[in-house]
Order: C-alpha cells, then sequence, then structure tokens
C-alpha cells in the first residue's frame, strides 16, 4: 500500500500575483495578468500580450537580498520556492532527508540571449556571466543552494508538464522512502527564444487568450514558478504540521502522436486522466473540479476536450483553465496550477475561465464562467501536456 | 530484485556498434574534442525522418533502436532519458536565425526540437510507444535519475524499461565553454590523456540507451545493484564516507568490488580525487578509466555504463581501460564518476 503523502507548503508566482495571497485576491477580483511586452525590446512588443510577472529583474533581486540579478528564471523560482518552505512550517529542515526537484524549459536562456547577440558578431565577446547558468540544472542548483538543500537534487525538462512531473518523482520517492521531505514545482521566465519560438509556429493569440472557447485563437506567453512542499505521514505528525491537501494519483503517458501536435482523440491525455484515477482509487464522479492544461490553441484545447468528453461522458465535473490568467507558463505551468489545485480544496474554490463565452460546439460541456466559492472540494484533477506528446495528469485530494 | 541489462546501444568517439571486438583498437586523435563515430542511420531511422533530425536525436533514436534490437524487443513500458544540455544544435539555430532576422520569417522547426525532451519523445513516436516518458536536465546527475528513475519503477512491477544518457557537442557549445578555460590546449591525443599531467580536459560526447529489466534477457549482460549520487560534498572525507555508506547498505564491503571504474578525466587539478578514492576505499581492487576513449561530458556515466556491461558479459577487461590490474575475475564493478567537483555517483554493476 502506497503511504500518504502530504502537500503542507504552497508558493508561487505569476502574472496575477507574487504570492498565494495576492493570486487569491486576483482571482476574486477577476483580474487577468495578460499585458503588453514590457520585459525585454522585441518586434512583438505591441502585438502579442503576454502574462509577465510584474517586477523587473533589478526589483526582484532587490526583493529576494540578491547583491545583484541572476537568471529570471532562478529569481522567480526562489521566490516562490522560499514562500513554499516557509508556509510549510518545517523548522528543523536540514533534520531530514530533504529533496529539490525543478523543473524548466528555458533555464537561463532569457540571458544566453543576450549573450548570443554580441557572440554572433564575433566569437570572443559576448560577457560569459551571462551564459554561465544556461543549463536547466544550474537555475535548480542556484534555488537549492538558496534553500540549502542538497541531498537529492534534480531537475526535469518535458516541455510543458514538467513541473507536474516533478511533484509525482517527489511523490515517489518519498513514498518509497528515499526521501522525507521535498520541495518540488518549476520555473520559467518569458523569453525572447520561446516567444519567437511559439510565434513561429503560429499558435500565439494577437488578443488576450481565450482558452476553450469556440473562437480560440492560440495561447498568450506567460512566466512564473509554482512550488509545493511534500512531506511523508511521518514527518506531518512528528512535526505537527498542517496538510493542505494530499498527492493521491498521478500518470506520465505519451502521445506518440506528433512532435508538437496532440492527437485529435487525445489519446495521450485520455491514458493520463484514466490511470491517475485509477491509481487515486476514486471514480470520475468523485472529481469535483479539472484544472485544465487549456492553453488556448485550436488543437490543444480540442484534443484536451474531446479526452475528457470520452472519460467522463455526461458528467463532466467544473472545469477550467487558469491561463486566461496567468498565460501559458510553459515548464513552471504545472507546479503554479498545483498550487491552484490545493487552494481550490482548501477555500473550496473553483476558479473562473476568464474571458469564455461561446461553448466548443463538439463538447457537451462548458467551463466556469465565474469564481465558484464555497464548494466542497475533495478531489481535483489537473493536466499538464507538453510537445513531444508528453502527458501528466495528477490527482490533488483534501488531506 | 534484481535488474538486468538485456540489451545496450552505444554511438560514442569510439566504434562502439556494430560486430566489433570490444575497445580493441581505440581511436586515436589529437586535439581537445571527440567528437562520434556515427553508424549508417538508415539502419535504424526512416531516411524521411533522418532528415529533419538534429545529430543528437539521430543519436539517440539508432542507440535506443540498438538497446531493444539486442534485448529482442519491439517496443519497451516506458522510455526515460537524461541529457544535461539536451537539443544544443537546434537551439543554437534557431537563436542565430532570431537574432539574424531580427525576430522576422522565423522556421519553426529546429525549435520545436530544441527542447531537452525531443530525444525521448522521438524515440516513443517512431515506436508508438505511449507509456511513460521522462527527460531528465540536471547537469551530471542527469543520466544518473534518469537509471534511478527506472530502478524505482522496476521495484513496483515488471516492465521493460528503456533508459538512456544523451549529449552532444557542437561548434557553439565547445567555442563558449573554451572561453571558460575548461579545455586542455589543442596537442594531446586523446590516449594519452591521463599521463598528460596538464590542466583542463577534452570534450566528448555520445549516446548510450539500455533496455533493462527484471526480467534477465537471452542476451543479458549484467544486473544493476543500486546507484547514489552526491551533490557538493564538502571534502574528501566526506565522499569516502559516502562510498562505503553505499556499499554497506548494500551488505558489502570494498574488497567486494572486483574493478573501479573511474571518471578520471586527465585534469591535473582535479584528478586527485579518483586517486585519493581508488587508494585509500579500494587498494585491493582492480582500476579502470573510460573518458580518455569518451571525453568528458555530463552524461558519460552512460559510456561507462556500457564499457562496466561489456567487461561483465565478456569476463575480461580491455588493456585500454585497465590501469591497475589485480587476478580477480570481475564480477563486481563499481563505476565512480564527478564532475567539476559538484556532482558525484555511484553506479554498482555485478555479474549475471
Amino acid at each position: 500500500m502506497r503511504s500518504l503523502i502530504h502537500i503542507t507548503g504552497l508558493g508561487v508566482v505569476s502574472a496575477i500575483g507574487n504570492s498565494v495571497d495576492e493570486t487569491l485576491q486576483a482571482f476574486e477580483k477577476g483580474t487577468s495578468g495578460i499585458g503588453p511586452i514590457t520585459l525585454f525590446p522585441s518586434i512583438h512588443q505591441n502585438q502579442l500580450p503576454v502574462g509577465e510577472v510584474k517586477l523587473t529583474n533589478e526589483a526582484l533581486a532587490s526583493m529576494l537580498g540578491l547583491q545583484q540579478p541572476i537568471t529570471r528564471t532562478a529569481m522567480l523560482g526562489i521566490l516562490a520556492a522560499r514562500q513554499a518552505v516557509k508556509d510549510s512550517g518545517i523548522k528543523n529542515l536540514n533534520s531530514f532527508r530533504v529533496g529539490f526537484i525543478s523543473a524548466t524549459t528555458v533555464g537561463g536562456m532569457d540571458r544566453t540571449e543576450n549573450f548570443f547577440i554580441d557572440y554572433l558578431k564575433d566569437k570572443t565577446t559576448g560577457n560569459l556571466d551571462d551564459v554561465v547558468h544556461h543549463e536547466c540544472g544550474s537555475t535548480t542548483e542556484l534555488i537549492a543552494d538558496d534553500l540549502g538543500i542538497k541531498d537529492f537534487i534534480s531537475t526535469i525538462n518535458t516541455a510543458c508538464s514538467s513541473s507536474v512531473n516533478s511533484i509525482i518523482l517527489g511523490s515517489r520517492l518519498i513514498d518509497k522512502g528515499r526521501l522525507d521531505v521535498v520541495v518540488a514545482g518549476g520555473t520559467d521566465a518569458l523569453t525572447k527564444f520561446t516567444l519567437n519560438g511559439f510565434n513561429s509556429l503560429m499558435i500565439l493569440d494577437k488578443e488576450p487568450c481565450r482558452p476553450f472557447d469556440a473562437s480560440r485563437s492560440g495561447l498568450n506567453l506567460g512566466e512564473g514558478a509554482g512550488f509545493v512542499v511534500l512531506v511523508s505521514d511521518r514527518v506531518l505528525k512528528q512535526e505537527s504540521l498542517k496538510s493542505h491537501a494530499v498527492v493521491s494519483g498521478y500518470a506520465n503517458t505519451n502521445d506518440a502522436y506528433h512532435q508538437t501536435a496532440s492527437s485529435p482523440e487525445g489519446r495521450g491525455s485520455f491514458a493520463a486522466m484514466q490511470q491517475a484515477l485509477e491509481m487515486s482509487n476514486i471514480s470520475i464522479r468523485d472529481i469535483d473540479y479539472i484544472n485544465l492544461h487549456g492553453t488556448g490553441t485550436q488543437n490543444n484545447d480540442s484534443s484536451e476536450g474531446t479526452a475528457i468528453q470520452r472519460l467522463f461522458g455526461d458528467e463532466v465535473p467544473k472545469v477550467s483553465s487558469t491561463k486566461a490568467f496567468t498565460g501559458h507558463t510553459l515548464g513552471a505551468s504545472g507546479g503554479i496550477e498545483a498550487v491552484f489545485s490545493v487552494l481550490a480544496i482548501q477555500k473550496g474554490w473553483a476558479f473562473p475561465n476568464l474571458r469564455f463565452k461561446t461553448q466548443i460546439p463538439e463538447l457537451n460541456y462548458k467551463p466556469l464562467q465565474e469564481l465558484r466559492k464555497g464548494l466542497t472540494i475533495n478531489h481535483v484533477l489537473s493536466n499538464s501536456f507538453g510537445f513531444g506528446g508528453n502527458c501528466s495528469s495528477i490527482v490533488f485530494s483534501k488531506g | 530484485m534484481a535488474v538486468y541489462i538485456n540489451g545496450i546501444g552505444t554511438i560514442s568517439p569510439q566504434v562502439t556498434f556494430g560486430d566489433v571486438p570490444f575497445l580493441e583498437a581505440p581511436k586515436d586523435v589529437t586535439g581537445n574534442r571527440l567528437t562520434c563515430i556515427e553508424p549508417e542511420y538508415t539502419g535504424w531511422i526512416d531516411p524521411k525522418a533522418i532528415r529533419r533530425m538534429s545529430r543528437v536525436i539521430r543519436m539517440g533514436v539508432a542507440s535506443a533502436g540498438m538497446a531493444l534490437k539486442e534485448a529482442g524487443l519491439d517496443k519497451p513500458d516506458a522510455i526515460i532519458t537524461g541529457t544535461a544540455f539536451g537539443c544544443l544544435e537546434d537551439t543554437g539555430i534557431f537563436l542565430t536565425k532570431m537574432i539574424e532576422n531580427n525576430e522576422h520569417a522565423l522556421n519553426p522547426t529546429p525549435f520545436i526540437q530544441s527542447t531537452h525532451n525531443t530525444i525521448g519523445s522521438q524515440v516513443a513516436l517512431l515506436l508508438q510507444c505511449q507509456g511513460y516518458n521522462q527527460t531528465y536536465s540536471h547537469r551530471a546527475f542527469s543520466f544518473e535519475h534518469a537509471l534511478l528513475d527506472a530502478l524505482m519503477m522496476l521495484e513496483e512491477k515488471p516492465l521493460s524499461v528503456l533508459v538512456g544518457g544523451v549529449d552532444e557537442v557542437t561548434d557553439h557549445s565547445f567555442s563558449i565553454m573554451n572561453r571558460f578555460g575548461l579545455y586542455k590546449d589543442d596537442s594531446v591525443s586523446n590516449l594519452n590523456l591521463l599521463e598528460s599531467k596538464t590542466n583542463g580536459i577534452i570534450q566528448g560526447e555520445g549516446s548510450s540507451y539500455f533496455l533493462i529489466s527484471s526480467e534477465k534477457g537471452s542476451n543479458a549482460y549484467a544486473r544493476i545493484s543500486n546507484l547514489a549520487t552526491l551533490y557538493k560534498p564538502v571534502d574528501g572525507t566526506e565522499i569516502q564516507k559516502w562510498i562505503k555508506t553505499f556499499l554497506m547498505n548494500q551488505s558489502l564491503s570494498s574488497n567486494d568490488v572486483d574493478l573501479i571504474l573511474l571518471g578520471s578525466n586527465g585534469d591535473v587539478t582535479k584528478d586527485s580525487v579518483y586517486s585519493e578514492v581508488a587508494s585509500s576505499v579500494f587498494p585491493n581492487a582492480a582500476v579502470g578509466v573510460f573518458k580518455h576513449l569518451c571525453g568528458e561530458y555530463q552524461t558519460s556515466n552512460a559510456f561507462a555504463m556500457w564499457v562496466a556491461s561489456k567487461i561483465l558479459k565478456d569476463g575480461s577487461i580491455p588493456s585500454t581501460v585497465l590501469k591497475k590490474k589485480t587476478n580477480q575475475n570481475p564480477e563486481r564493478i563499481l563505476i565512480y564518476n564527478q564532475h567539476l567537483g559538484h556532482h558525484h555517483s555511484l553506479i554498482l554493476l555485478e555479474s549475471c
């Protein structure tokens, strides 16, 4: 029998807030974080809206007490991870076997892309300080070193499903008795590289995105970080910690259909959701809310929507994509949405799918339009899917 | 629970695929960059698909295919990949075009293939494998954590898992790392690497996939007993204590290890950590090395695991690997590798 894996700490930073409290306020007020690009010069500056964290690199560095800015990906990660550890209330972190597992798709690309401007003109130029933390793993180590964690450090990069996979790995390491406490999640900064990459694929909406709407025409990129603190049942009791929720099931599958497109019937996402539910030992009726991957692209929403309809039939629970608030934060999205999912359980809230107007004709259900409060949310399913067919689903349950 | 290596595919700077004697005639290359000797890909990948793939994806997909073929399997249950740098070539192409074209008219293909998980997902796509698919990108723990994940999966149920370590070096990455002063000057021969007595390393690359399973295949190489990683140890004492504890947890002592395979890379200022481990912890074991064959790269332990598996299967150690000989038959091999003093890892293999 699997042991209970508790979530005792939450940390989040995204376009809608630099903390859990600010995030909840944005959900209450229905304030979207989508706006114009201000972080870097780009020909797309007034064309493509994005979900920026409302802090410059200098402001982030000063908030974190750093002498000078490091990569934005690492600073966003440090901000969210510190919050999660603080929220967990663990006093003697280093008396346990502790892991730090992060996920990122861009790593230090926000600085590498600046380096390359000079470097391409002359291979002997470009400031090496700008590439020293290029690697995904380097981002993770900057955060882990800040937290003082060293027993187990890892980084996952399965594109947009990355940080759900880091929470899954953390849960497994605790379940197998290899670790007692794991800080898990992900971080990604907005970069010119990803902005142009997604733009070249022609899947960026020139308007604020409309996930799961019939009129959807692409995603908005976002940025941020989301981390949770996972602890074993023994640590929870021994330290008298409060369990915000438990990780009750998860699955990782591959669509194996196309490098960037999802299969029309969503075979990978269907299998991920089905296997996660199976592991949770609950039925489809027990899921109270689904936090959708819901990027706002034609392909994702139609494929994910179809998979949900196939799995849940006429009993589709409340669903919404929170990406209309935050934008698609890529490698951070699973971590950020894990925090949102746990908040849904804690507060009894189901979040609205901002800007939704018209139901997708092929689907027999539509996402929530308004914030719903006062609910009993026992089980939340959160989806994260990525390039390369990577599909991960996770179920959080009331502890 | 026993875990067996039932098939291996390795593409490296040596000829490590096809029907060739085991490292009998290692390539002698003068310079500070070792590049992979690649197979004829048409035997492994659909020619139409080859054209679209960058070199690291080709190497990954082909070596995965080789491992499956050796194991006599069409499709694994899970695919787990470790790659520290991922798809550098496509990343470099997209970055360059983005800057040169000032963000205009960009071809999406290099962007699509720039994400680290492209290697593992292309393997899944070509095999139509819809099972577990994971990519670790954590520096010199990338392959080790892929392997750890696979071992944990096998603790739960009997499966066949394809697990690999893949990294490429490109002109951009080589020129940037060179500016960090990491490399030796280019006059060293790889076969004299460990006798060079100079600072710096030579860059390597490679791709190795292993088909591992809780069932012993007819072509099985070895058993994987366990592995461990250690992050930023404070000193040599902590490293040695960690190694002894690792062995103790396997109910072993250092005398039970027949061969210690070391990641010594010829950097005169850093290699002492290896020689201290060999002399202090394993005074009675044979000593082997491998980085003169593959160069230094963060997933080089995948190459080392191929070397160790072959030794256990053949029952003999190639002379190019052997540094210190004993009379024992190699039946238990411990691989000890470290990268820049920060990432230390152990992989323990046994004959089967």
